[in-house]
């Protein structure tokens, strides 16, 4: 278990380091989805050193709060998450994409210690979420489930197909959240297929939904807590981000959705996340960037 | 196998209703297949708490409402959402629980394919995925309601063991060795009561074909439905002095290759019986197993690139080639080949 609670300013650290990882990941590989990475960086962040009850040392263990990652294209953000929560060694992030490693261009859970859910095929992993939840009620534990969503992910129907059976089972260990960060892969959401109202469609569906600022640590942590304490109904965050969030020439920037950064860009991204405050761990492990 | 009943399958002589025969001699005893799926699963639920079943607003049809009544806590109906059944079946089984994921094997495969290749194959989740309503059988309804691709779409999915079972005794067996095995299963059912194959219980083991008769001149291979076709087909070429092997082929994936191959070896001739599209089932994955290891004279009896009609089951089955008639007319025209 995570055994003690990280400040704020040592959660926001965390976020950071998500984001050099993910551009040094992205670049190093040559491939990935960087953009939808960084928009939910501080999400993750936020779950794995601030929420989740889990334990490393204990993937398997029953107990454990699970978090799926529906939009499985962010892989490289929950295996920054996972390795900076020491389910393996940092130096395997660089190793992402190819042929003989473990991090796969989409989560693989047989290949990755703490890895919940394989997703990639966009729309599964809440329908996941809803039999892990459904599978705990039965056992009686107390574990809650979250997945993350991307926006452009809920245009699969089989979203709202798992939408209406955790309401209808009153799944209120699941929080859902969902990366709104505007784009997809096409162009804007509004654009590609019309979303709004959102937050309304989700209440439509039963759910308790909340909003906030992606980015804003404090607000995403607050969102959270006040999901876990919904009682008969699942819940929701709706969280505000920013497409390629961190790195400014990244932000809204459609061709990093699915294009890594070059040498330069990365070079150049990894200058403007890292604050004055060096990251040590990175200086240390990274061989790169940091 | 630890479920596996003792007593040793003892075909005997049927005269199959569904063909539409004339005469008064019902000597068959006519058995749902569905049936023996929801008794079974009800005799599994009291055994291993950790079987749980799903439906999709079929459970009457599926038989699985016999689970529901006596254990409400452990069935989830989903309504009219395949999908997301098959995913929720999914997180049930990262969870230690073994899911029965139900309903007809149309919208079991076609319905839910990327789930179950993203969901479940993929990742080797131990979701059973049992269909009724397998083939053209399902009568009536038509096309819509046909599953002639269900087999082929299961096979083509790695990690995935795919059963086609003939008869009640042999679908007791295969729900239960379906249960035990850990990993991805396809089973398919049928929905109209069929002839009886096996009386006192049949050694069904995943992978292993039953043989059900030694012939030496040709080999009929089949399963579902067609398997009592076929041993009618073996009586009637019995008469005018053909001798035929006939294999119950209830695993199309892993097949028994070894079967096969001594089929064709023995026998040199085989003959594929199946109640599914010819492309991608049974007749598919014998002929690639003859081609590469001992070829031999094949003839398929399947349904040939087309949807079927509405009508009743033994009409359909006699107007898209599948009677046992049929099966020994390709008997006799594959061993003009030998």
């Amino acid at each position: 278990m995570t055994e003690k609670r990280l400040s704020l300013s040592e959660l926001q650290g965390k976020a950071r380091c998500l984001r050099c990882h993910v551009i040094g990941m992205t670049a190093t590989a040559g491939s990935g989805h960087p953009g939808g990475s960084l928009s939910s960086a501080d999400i993750l962040a936020a779950l794995y050193f601030g929420v989740l009850r889990h334990d490393p040392n204990r993937p398997q263990w029953e107990d454990r709060d699970r978090f799926v990652l529906s939009k499985g294209h962010a892989a490289p953000v929950l295996y920054a998450a996972l390795a900076e929560s020491m389910y393996f060694p940092r130096e395997l992030l660089y190793s992402l994409r190819k042929c003989d490693s473990p991090l796969q261009g989409h989560p693989d859970m047989g290949l990755l210690p703490g890895v919940e859910a394989s997703t990639g095929s966009l729309g599964q992993g809440l329908s996941i979420a809803n039999g892990m939840a459904l599978a705990g009620r039965l056992d009686g534990k107390d574990y809650r489930v979250y997945v993350l969503m991307g926006d452009g992910e809920v245009d699969e129907g089989q979203v709202w197909e798992a939408a209406m059976a955790a309401s209808h089972y009153k799944l209120d260990s699941v929080t859902a959240i969902l990366d709104r960060n505007r784009q997809q892969i096409d162009g804007w959401t509004k654009d590609v297929m019309s979303l709004e109202p959102l937050a309304d469609k989700w209440r439509a569906f039963g759910w308790h939904v909340l909003e906030t600022d992606g980015h804003d640590m404090e607000a995403i942590l607050k969102a959270i807590t006040a999901a876990q304490q919904v009682k008969g109904q699942p819940s929701i965050v709706i969280a505000h981000t920013t497409k390629g969030k961190g790195a400014s020439f990244m932000e809204n920037n459609l061709r990093f959705h699915g294009n890594a950064p070059d040498r330069a860009e990365m070079d150049r991204g990894l200058g403007e996340v890292r604050t004055e405050e060096r990251c040590k761990v990175c200086e240390v492990q990274y061989p790169g960037p940091c | 196998m630890k479920y596996s009943i003792q007593a040793r399958a003892r075909p005997r002589k049927t005269e199959n209703p569904l063909d539409g025969s004339e005469g008064n001699t019902l000597l068959t005893e006519l058995v749902s297949t569905r049936e023996a799926y929801g008794q079974t699963l009800l005799q599994l639920g009291r055994e291993n708490k950790d079987i749980v079943v799903l439906d999709a607003d079929l459970s009457s049809s599926t038989k699985t409402r016999l689970f529901a009544a006596e254990f409400p806590q452990r069935h989830f109906e989903m309504g009219i959402a395949e999908a997301n059944m098959i995913g929720t079946a999914a997180g049930l089984a990262t969870c230690g629980k073994v899911p029965f994921a139900s309903t007809f094997a149309v919208f079991a495969t076609c319905r839910t394919f990327d789930q179950l290749r993203m969901s479940v194959a993929y990742p080797h989740l131990n979701v059973k995925v049992v269909a009724a309503h397998g083939g053209i059988s399902v009568g009536e309804d038509g096309a819509s309601h046909h599953a002639i691709e269900d087999v082929a779409l299961a096979c083509a999915l790695p990690n995935f063991t795919v059963l086609v079972v003939a008869d009640a005794v042999e679908t007791r067996e295969a729900v239960r060795a379906a249960a035990e095995h850990v990993g991805p299963v396809y089973l398919r059912l049928s929905r109209p009561a069929v002839p009886a194959v096996y009386h006192e219980g049949c050694d069904f083991v995943i992978g292993k074909a039953i043989r059900l008769r030694d012939g030496k001149d040709a080999t009929i291979i089949a399963n579902g439905l067609m398997l009592s076709r076929a041993l009618e087909a073996a009586d009637l070429l019995s008469e005018e002095g053909i001798s035929t092997r006939v294999l119950d082929m209830h695993t199309v994936k892993p097949l028994d290759a070894e079967a096969v191959r001594e089929a064709a070896a023995d026998t040199g001739a085989i003959v594929t019986a199946e109640e599914h599209l010819l492309h991608g089932g049974l007749g598919s994955v014998v002929a690639q197993t003859v081609a590469e290891h001992r070829p031999v004279p094949l003839r398929f009896v399947a349904i040939r690139d087309r949807y079927a009609r509405s009508g009743k089951p033994d009409e359909l089955l006699e107007m898209y080639g599948l009677t046992s008639r049929d099966i020994a007319s390709a008997v006799r025209e594959v061993l003009k080949e030998k």
